[in-house]
């Protein structure tokens, strides 16, 4: 295919490479939506030894988990295990797209895991073995159990729910009591071991509030799941009219859909963290005193060992450059673009990408104590402190359940002491009670309405990831932008106002190197046929000698400019008999980006810019914007303690952003955003992510999450009332579980109801 | 009504018959990648021909 252009080398041997597998088919499934992520500076890395992470079983058969990075859709699991299923010995080779995960099994000796790890990397993906039984969230346990509680409630709900409607017409048409009773032994006998499985989430949730003195809406649930069953079967013994089995039943089963679906979204969180950590696992080449080299994991390099750099590849340790120089892309850890340039005796930190130019290295520090081990830690940190937030449903737990509580145990005191009752009749009023008042509405209020929410925002192509996102951002009256990739789209363009010639030599030589700016240039004028023979300086630019003399493309030192002062986003092209012309480079605004600024200050929020660029390119865009307040030159650790310091002073912060660098910040904020075109790591600590270019989104769901507060708070009070009226009725004993089953399904039904007309809303 | 003693043990042995479906299914592994069980689908068995 002659005319197509590659973003990098990396996708044009992709290309060779499935072409002559004859799995040319791969570019008709991809289905890719929105921008994909960028292409993954380093060319492919030496494949590391897996051979500590083989697990051989018994039967001869070897098995390998990998992470895969790079993963973008389907099309990708398909290439990934076809080409490997090609490869002679393999047994299995199986890529599971949530977990971001390979697993390749593999007949022992018929193989050679490093051929299959090479072909795999040479189609663009990275590929780091791990051990699955040392990750957190490779054990899916609890998941399943959730699921498998569930399925059992399920199960049990219907069959229960299918004999009581047979009781309860029973009733009206006369039933023999002994069939009835006959019913009622079916659905104890069904009820019973299915309440004592299937409410365990629920049962030690519950113990664990009461252990820690403190009440949690499980303990009213579990409280009426345990009793509704007891006091139903006692009845059933005695022969007794009324059971409340496919209550409780019924209850449990809904609550577990909801827990389950909460589950899962944490999970995801989590799966991305450890995903960061896997990044940073890349082999360190070691250099011994005697010259000799060997691949060590990072994790056991020693400060003071010297560690080779190739050109490409990933930094693995903190130190101090001992010879060489080169730029590196520094963006996993400032979130900037513009690639800075580092000679002998500069400092380097772990995860920064060695563009051009191979470094020595000597180690400060390395594993759990580098610079990007320290990112990590900060965002878990600062994701523990946001735990503090108690949501809505809490909260009015806190004051409900005692008051639901009292009020049966006041039933059953009134019907003992003052009307004289046996104990078990009036006992099974305050059950009644109990049920009536069960929060299934209560329970149903406020996460329907966060489902209505999450869907109408789909629609317009936000991704609500933390239930509680939406209540949090009701209250912000603070945004905090990143600037570069969050405000302007973090992609260089050259300014028009080039000269077209020098352009055309400019895009020739600049075909080879993989800097930003020099990138830039290749877009500007991509047609131009490349020049052989180009030398890279690094930190300097590129040099091309041909007959007419020598041609230098790079930076104002560089071609003998001087300083002028402006933004480093220029590039100088000086040949041997003419003057250096300069090409300038804007890194555009988003669209919509005033628009949006304008109706967040409209709805009461004060706006800010804190970046990690120099102060003067963040001036000049907050002059664009109009934006008065804003910082520079921060580091993550600084716009971590800004935000907390915002907190302090009482200010609901929101915080946008995009880069790695922003992820502790996005965790620390009360609630934070990020573009779909934002890290894997980044997208995992936002609340919500949005997709497209428009900064328009962000006042959108502004909007959105404060009329979705008001319905649940309308919700709140429905359910509330509805219980109000219903409890008078049960205490007085005139609740029977039909009326119970109908009160709980009309009641949900409204607040479902309410919840629905969240879809009909327009966003701007 | 005798019929009900045979018709309810049959509807119940019935669901129980899906219940031991799903969980097989789950712990077969069937639930651990729902997002690329739905591009799995598209994907044709191809005979290794290279």
């Amino acid at each position: 295919m002659d005319g197509v252009q590659f973003c990098c080398r990396g996708c044009a041997g992709a290309f060779e490479l499935i072409k002559g597998l004859g799995l040319g088919r791969y570019d008709e499934r991809r289905s890719l939506t929105g921008v994909t992520q960028g292409a993954r500076p380093e060319a492919a890395p030496v494949a590391a030894d897996p051979s500590a992470w083989v697990v051989a079983e018994p039967d001869g058969t070897c098995r390998l988990s990998l992470m895969v990075d790079g993963l973008q859709c389907g099309a990708c699991v398909w290439l990934i295990e076809q080409s490997l299923q090609r490869e002679p010995g393999v047994r299995q080779a199986r890529v599971s797209l949530s977990t971001r995960r390979l697993t390749l099994s593999w007949l022992k000796g018929a193989a050679d895991p490093i051929a299959l790890i090479d072909r795999v990397q040479r189609l663009g993906y990275r590929l780091v073995p791990f051990d699955p039984c040392l990750l957190q969230s490779a054990d899916d346990g609890e998941s399943k159990a959730l699921l498998r509680a569930m399925a059992v409630a399920g199960f049990a709900a219907g069959n229960i729910m299918l004999l009581s409607v047979s009781v309860w017409a029973g009733h009206a048409e006369g039933m023999a009591a002994g069939t009835r009773d006959l019913f009622h032994w079916i659905s104890a006998l069904i009820a019973v071991p299915v309440i004592a499985y299937a409410g365990q989430p629920f049962f030690r949730s519950a113990l664990q509030a009461i252990g820690n003195r403190r009440t949690n809406m499980d303990v009213p649930i579990s409280l009426a799941v345990i009793l509704a069953p007891a006091i139903s079967l006692i009845e059933t013994f005695r022969g007794g009219e009324h059971a409340y089995f496919d209550s409780a039943v019924t209850l449990l089963f809904f609550l577990l859909i909801g827990r389950y679906l909460d589950r899962r979204v944490r999970a995801r969180a989590r799966l991305a963290v450890e995903q960061l950590a896997a990044l940073n696992a890349t082999a360190a080449t070691v250099v011994d005193d005697d010259g000799a080299t060997r691949d060590l994991p990072p994790t056991s390099v020693q400060p003071g060992m010297r560690v080779l750099v190739s050109a490409g590849g990933r930094v693995p340790v903190d130190g101090v450059i001992e010879s060489g120089a080169s730029d590196l892309d520094l963006s996993i850890l400032s979130g900037e673009s513009v690639p800075v340039s580092r000679k002998a005796g500069d400092e380097v930190f772990a995860g920064a990408v060695n563009l051009t130019a191979p470094l020595r290295i000597v180690t400060r520090q390395s594993g759990a104590k580098t610079l990007l081990a320290d990112i990590i830690g900060l965002m878990e940190a600062a994701e523990a402190r946001r735990g503090r937030y108690v949501r809505i449903a809490d909260r009015v737990a806190r004051l409900y359940s005692p008051v639901v509580h009292s009020v049966a145990l006041l039933t059953f005191l009134g019907w003992t002491l003052l009307g004289d009752m046996a104990w078990q009749p009036a006992l099974l009023i305050a059950v009644a009670v109990l049920i009536i008042t069960c929060p299934c509405a209560l329970a149903l209020a406020v996460p329907v309405v966060q489902v209505a929410a999450s869907q109408r925002l789909m629609r317009s192509g936000i991704l609500l990831k933390a239930g509680d996102a939406l209540e949090r951002l009701r209250e912000v009256d603070y945004v905090v932008f990143d600037k570069t990739g969050t405000l302007t789209t973090g992609e260089l363009r050259l300014l028009d106002n080039a000269d077209p010639e020098a352009l055309t030599i400019a895009s020739a030589i600049a075909a080879g190197s993989r800097h930003p700016l020099a990138r830039a240039i290749r877009r500007a004028a991509p047609r131009v046929a490349p020049k052989d023979g180009v030398r890279e300086i690094a930190g300097s630019g590129l040099e091309f000698t041909d007959g007419a003399g020598t041609w230098r493309l790079g930076s104002h030192a560089f071609v003998g400019e001087a300083d002028d002062g402006g933004d480093a986003q220029s590039l100088w092209l000086a040949g041997s008999d003419r003057p250096p012309v300069r090409f300038q480079f804007h890194d555009d605004f988003r669209p919509d980006g005033p628009a949006a600024i304008q109706r967040l200050r409209a709805m009461g929020c004060t706006v800010e810019i804190c970046s990690g660029d120099r102060p003067a390119a963040v001036r000049a865009v907050a002059t664009g914007l109009g934006i008065e307040s804003w910082h520079g030159g921060m580091r993550p650790a600084d716009k971590v303690a800004h935000l907390e310091q915002l907190r302090a002073a009482g200010r609901r912060v929101l915080m946008v952003g995009d880069g790695l660098n922003d992820a502790p910040a996005l965790a620390a904020a009360q609630v934070s955003m990020a573009p779909a075109t934002g890290t894997d790591v980044t997208q995992s600590a936002a609340d919500i992510v949005f997709q497209g270019a428009s900064l328009a989104a962000i006042p959108d769901v502004l909007a959105l999450a404060r009329t979705a507060d008001r319905l649940m708070r309308q919700n709140l009070s429905l359910a509330l009332v509805y219980n109000l009226a219903a409890v008078p009725l049960a205490m007085l004993g005139y609740v029977t579980p039909l009326i119970a089953a109908l009160a709980m399904s009309s009641s949900s039904i409204l607040v479902i109801a309410n919840a629905l007309r969240l879809g009909k809303m327009r966003l701007q | 009504m005798t019929i009900l003693l045979y018709l309810i043990p049959v509807a119940l042995f019935l669901g129980a018959l899906g219940l031991a479906a799903f969980l097989w299914a789950l712990k077969s592994g069937q639930y651990d990648d729902l997002e690329g069980a739905a591009s799995r689908i598209l994907f044709d068995e191809e005979p290794p021909s290279a």
